[in-house]
């Protein structure tokens, strides 16, 4: 069977010799114009007067548009409408497209892009957390709060009360390709769009919307991203709309593509974080009540920030039962790029708040960190002491991270090494280690419900081969080799057998976007279920005892290639196509009262980091990372390891040294890798151990799997908090160490916890 | 605007002549005027090798050059190093080691580093970390980045030791 092999990307032979082709490597038809958007120099105000003379005399300059030039308000939101592709006269953020140009190349469109002269009256910008949360600038008419039991009540009633304030921050995705589309005019006013979008439809919907056409008119086709991590659920929106107004006025084709340096100007990121705790614990560290304030900053546009603050309500107890708990968040706007979906999609800032917890309340009681955290634990299936139930009302009733945290903690000497470090920490007065073990529970499915379905397109052609159309998108993540191991292992061919094309809103329509961890439990299963409906039109006209193994069918006992059965099927008349379709099951969700089951079911791992800090300069190494992470019954290992790790390196890097620098006039600063530092090849732990945890799920999910593509990324946390406990080392006060934790937050962190300053 | 000039430049081993501005960066020329769009542009400024090549024996990222600068030179892209069916041995290792995801590095990476292994043939971990330190992958993390590399040596020298 080709499900569980680990077998290579299904692109692999063609990433390795250059011959993949992303948007931009696409050839253009040489009347193609190129775009490029003027910006704001503002990040609050009106536009006074707007001067593009010196644009349209640029070289290479074919049109420009503002906003009152566009056939309609050409809106821009996944959500409620409130992006214009255009400044409509008002600036929200600095770096905010206010015009669009139409050149004869890439470079003539930047260059005259910035030759725009634009007047503007400027007013007070609200930009950080603090401004938004004193000016009640927020989206929604209040905060959204969801509560179970009585919190204050438990929390006054404990034998120790611990509150503090965690920040963190955002991230910036550096898909290695920045957005990127390409529209192709078609007969009668039809649209052929390539975009680099992980949500083929949604650029179908709102190409049609800015057109006003209807959506049968525009075509969508996305072979695969250069990265996506969220940042291509809405983001290439904007991108794909200018190409398709451009290409509708014109007649030509139109393409688009951000330099690196518009892509972190325009483009939205991970939503940094205020989170303000207080918890009441017994004398063991086990919380008995516990308040979160979260505070998130969504940027200028609502995007989808309501469910990525729900998500990271929905994941405020991480591993841990909150007997009394009250969460409040606040969706904080800003005039700031408008933050959008990124790995974790909330999940990491809601799960950071309760890690910092389980470290502060160790600290306070004199504890093992670790101790703190599995006392404060899930119950496990066998131990059934009534702590099962989420703060929303799901239970967690496969709760294997006990079992796979002592795994972890044994295979990597846990206890050991903390004792080393303790003694290395006695006698080194400059460099400090620092040791720390955190778990993850990830909650998998679309929280908002209707998204979580998935439609498949399969053919068999009479010469036996299949070709394979699903509504996920390639981002790297191995989804196309995954869906197509299901199909081999369906048709019991070789994988060889099976071609997957480009995703494609003609084959499958309404398709939800390639996010949410869930593109091979939901595609999976759309193809599963298409593949299953020709095996049994086969099967039905071939024989009674049908089996499709090893290439061949066997009918009665005896094997034919499976190539001679298609052919014999076709010449039949039996149709060989068939459309798939999934919907996960059990889901039940109400996000205004915050009670359901939002969740099909739970992913988990946990991670174990070593780091060592300079407390001379805040320089700082991660030594060593043990994980284990639970893919379930695993449909590709290698696949599936390469996401834990990919994760883990993008999360430590969230929380170190990716930090992202607006000035006070709301200028981004780190623009560009030379001042926004990802981690690099050297950065990497010198030890670094990951295998994945034998088991299967107890859900019926594709072959027993799991999703694998954000809870991984969570594991980084496990680097701050060896962080937070290596500058602990250098005195008694409580290391509140904020993320990123760069040098110089990790120095003045020290100087804090050794002189009290 | 400036004058084009007249560019000849060696590319996998074929003579290409063209006209160019003199201020058009190499991996333009070579991806819009020679079409080959093997070396990606990740950053536009020199950070992220997705652009690598090798140029006159030197690994070169060619959106820090002028294309009037590599006038003359001789160029090796990834198209350079092995087809489709005729894999470089790196070629090989970073799929079977699957030492990429989205891709996009990849031809960056395979560049860079076999100018890494003709430099040191027996690199330790440590330096192939060390030496591929300019190219930036964000999907993999590096850990099967570097395993690719360091089997990808020793399955070089293994041949070479047999042929001796
Ligand atoms: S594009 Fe040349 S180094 Fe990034
Ligand atoms: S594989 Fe995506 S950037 Fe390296």
């Amino acid at each position: 069977m080709s499900v569980t092999k680990p077998l290579p990307h299904d692109s692999a032979k063609l990433h390795v010799t250059g011959t993949a082709r992303y948007v931009d490597d696409i050839p253009v038809p040489a009347d193609c114009l190129h775009l490029a958007f003027g910006l704001s120099d503002i990040a609050c105000g009106s536009i006074q007067s707007i001067n593009l003379d010196a644009v349209r005399a640029a070289p290479g300059v074919t049109s420009v548009w503002l906003a009152g030039d566009l056939p309609t308000d050409c809106d821009c939101s996944p959500s409620v409408h409130d992006e214009p592709l255009l400044s409509d006269g008002q600036i929200h953020y600095l770096g905010q497209p206010v015009f669009l140009v139409a050149a004869t190349s890439h470079t003539a469109a930047r260059h005259a892009a910035r030759l725009g002269q634009i007047e503007y009256s400027p007013e007070p910008a609200l930009l950080t957390i603090e401004d938004a949360y004193l000016a009640g600038s927020q989206f929604g008419d209040a905060p959204r709060i969801w509560e179970r039991g009585t919190a204050a009540p438990a929390i006054y009633a404990a034998a120790h009360v611990i509150e503090g304030v965690l920040d963190m921050g955002g991230q910036e995705h550096f898909y290695l390709e920045s957005q990127a589309a390409m529209v192709m005019p078609q007969d009668g006013g039809d649209m052929l769009v390539h975009s680099s979008t992980q949500h083929p439809s949604e650029i179908q919907h709102k190409v049609a919307h800015a057109l006003d056409i209807p959506m049968h008119a525009v075509q969508v086709e996305t072979r695969r991203m250069g990265g996506g991590f969220g940042g291509k659920e809405s983001q290439g929106n904007a991108l794909a709309i200018s190409c398709a107004v451009v290409a509708a006025a014109t007649g030509r084709p139109a393409k688009m593509r951000y330099d690196r340096d518009d892509d972190f100007t325009i483009t939205g990121k991970r939503h940094d974080f205020q989170i303000r705790y207080r918890v009441g614990t017994d004398e063991s560290g086990r919380i008995e009540g516990a308040e979160f304030l979260q505070l998130a900053r969504c940027g200028w546009a609502q995007d989808l920030s309501f469910p990525v603050a729900d998500r990271a309500m929905l994941h405020t107890d991480n591993a841990y039962f909150l007997p009394n708990v009250r969460i409040e968040s606040h969706r904080l706007k800003t005039n700031t790029q408008s933050a959008t979906a990124f790995r974790g999609f909330g999940g990491p800032q809601g799960m950071l708040g309760i890690e910092r917890v389980m470290d502060h309340i160790a600290h306070t009681l004199g504890q093992d960190p670790l101790a703190v955290r599995r006392v404060n634990f899930y119950d496990t299936p066998e131990t059934q002491s009534g702590r099962t139930s989420t703060p929303y009302g799901q239970e967690v009733d496969d709760f294997v991270l006990d079992e796979l945290v002592t795994k972890l903690a044994d295979q990597c000497d846990y206890s050991i090494r903390r004792e080393a470090a303790a003694q290395w920490n006695e006698t080194n007065p400059v460099l400090k280690r620092g040791i720390a073990l955190t778990p993850v529970k990830f909650g998998i499915s679309f929280t908002l419900t209707h998204l979580n379905q998935a439609g498949a397109l399969v053919h068999v052609y009479q010469d036996g081969s299949i070709q394979l159309n699903h509504g996920g998108t390639e981002m790297g993540q191995g989804l196309f080799q995954k869906v197509a191991q299901v199909a081999a292992s369906r048709f019991g061919v070789p994988i060889e057998t099976i071609k997957i094309t480009a995703t494609d809103t003609g084959k499958v329509p309404n398709t939800s976007a390639t996010a949410a961890s869930s593109g091979s439990d939901l595609n999976g299963m759309a193809v599963k279920a298409a593949c299953d409906t020709i095996r049994d039109r086969m099967a039905t006209h071939l024989g009674k005892n049908v089996q499709f193994e090893g290439g061949s069918v066997v009918v009665d006992g005896s094997a034919i290639p499976f190539a001679e059965a298609a052919k014999r099927c076709y010449e039949s008349r039996i149709s060989l196509s068939a459309t798939g379709f999934y919907k996960t099951p059990k889901l039940e969700w109400n996000p205004e009262t915050g009670q359901g089951r939002p969740f099909f079911y739970f992913a988990y791992g946990a991670a174990c980091s070593e780091v060592v800090i300079d407390t001379l300069t805040g320089e700082n190494r991660i030594l060593r990372t043990d994980i284990i992470h639970d893919a379930g019954a695993s449909l590709n290992p290698v696949l599936d390891i390469g996401q834990v790790e990919g994760g883990f390196v993008q999360g430590a890097g969230w929380l170190t040294t990716e930090e992202l620098i607006w000035d006070d006039k709301g200028r981004l600063r780190t623009h560009a890798p030379s001042t926004y530092k990802i981690p690099a090849c050297s950065d990497r732990p010198d030890i670094f151990n990951v295998s994945l945890w034998d088991g299967q799920n107890t859900e019926d999910t594709i072959y027993r799997s799991k999703a694998v593509g954000e809870p991984p990324f969570m594991l980084g946390i496990a680097v701050l908090m060896a962080l937070s406990d290596a500058v602990g080392a250098c005195g008694d006060i409580y290391a509140d160490l904020n993320a990123p934790a760069t040098p110089e937050r990790i120095l003045k962190a020290v100087q804090k916890v050794r002189d009290g300053i | 605007m400036s004058d084009k000039m007249h560019i000849k430049l060696t590319v996998n081993g074929e003579d290409k002549e063209f006209l160019a501005e003199p201020r058009d960066l190499l991996i333009y020329a070579l991806r819009e005027k020679l079409n080959i769009t093997g070396p990606h542009v990740g950053c536009d400024t020199s950070h992220c090798g997705a652009c690598t090549v090798t140029l006159n024996g030197k690994s070169v990222k060619s959106c820090t050059m002028f294309v009037a600068q590599a006038n003359g030179a001789e160029i090796t892209t990834i198209e350079g190093i092995g087809s489709p069916d005729a894999l470089h041995v790196l070629q090989e290792s970073f799929k079977e080691h699957h030492g990429l995801q989205c891709g996009f590095c990849t031809p960056g990476m395979i560049t860079r580093a076999t100018k890494l292994l003709e430099e040191n043939p027996t690199p330790t971990e440590e330096e192939v970390r060390f030496g591929m330190a300019g190219n930036i992958c964000r999907c993999t993390g590096y850990q099967n980045i570097v395993k690719s590399i360091l089997a990808a040596a020793s399955e070089i020298n293994s041949a070479k030791e047999a042929a001796e």
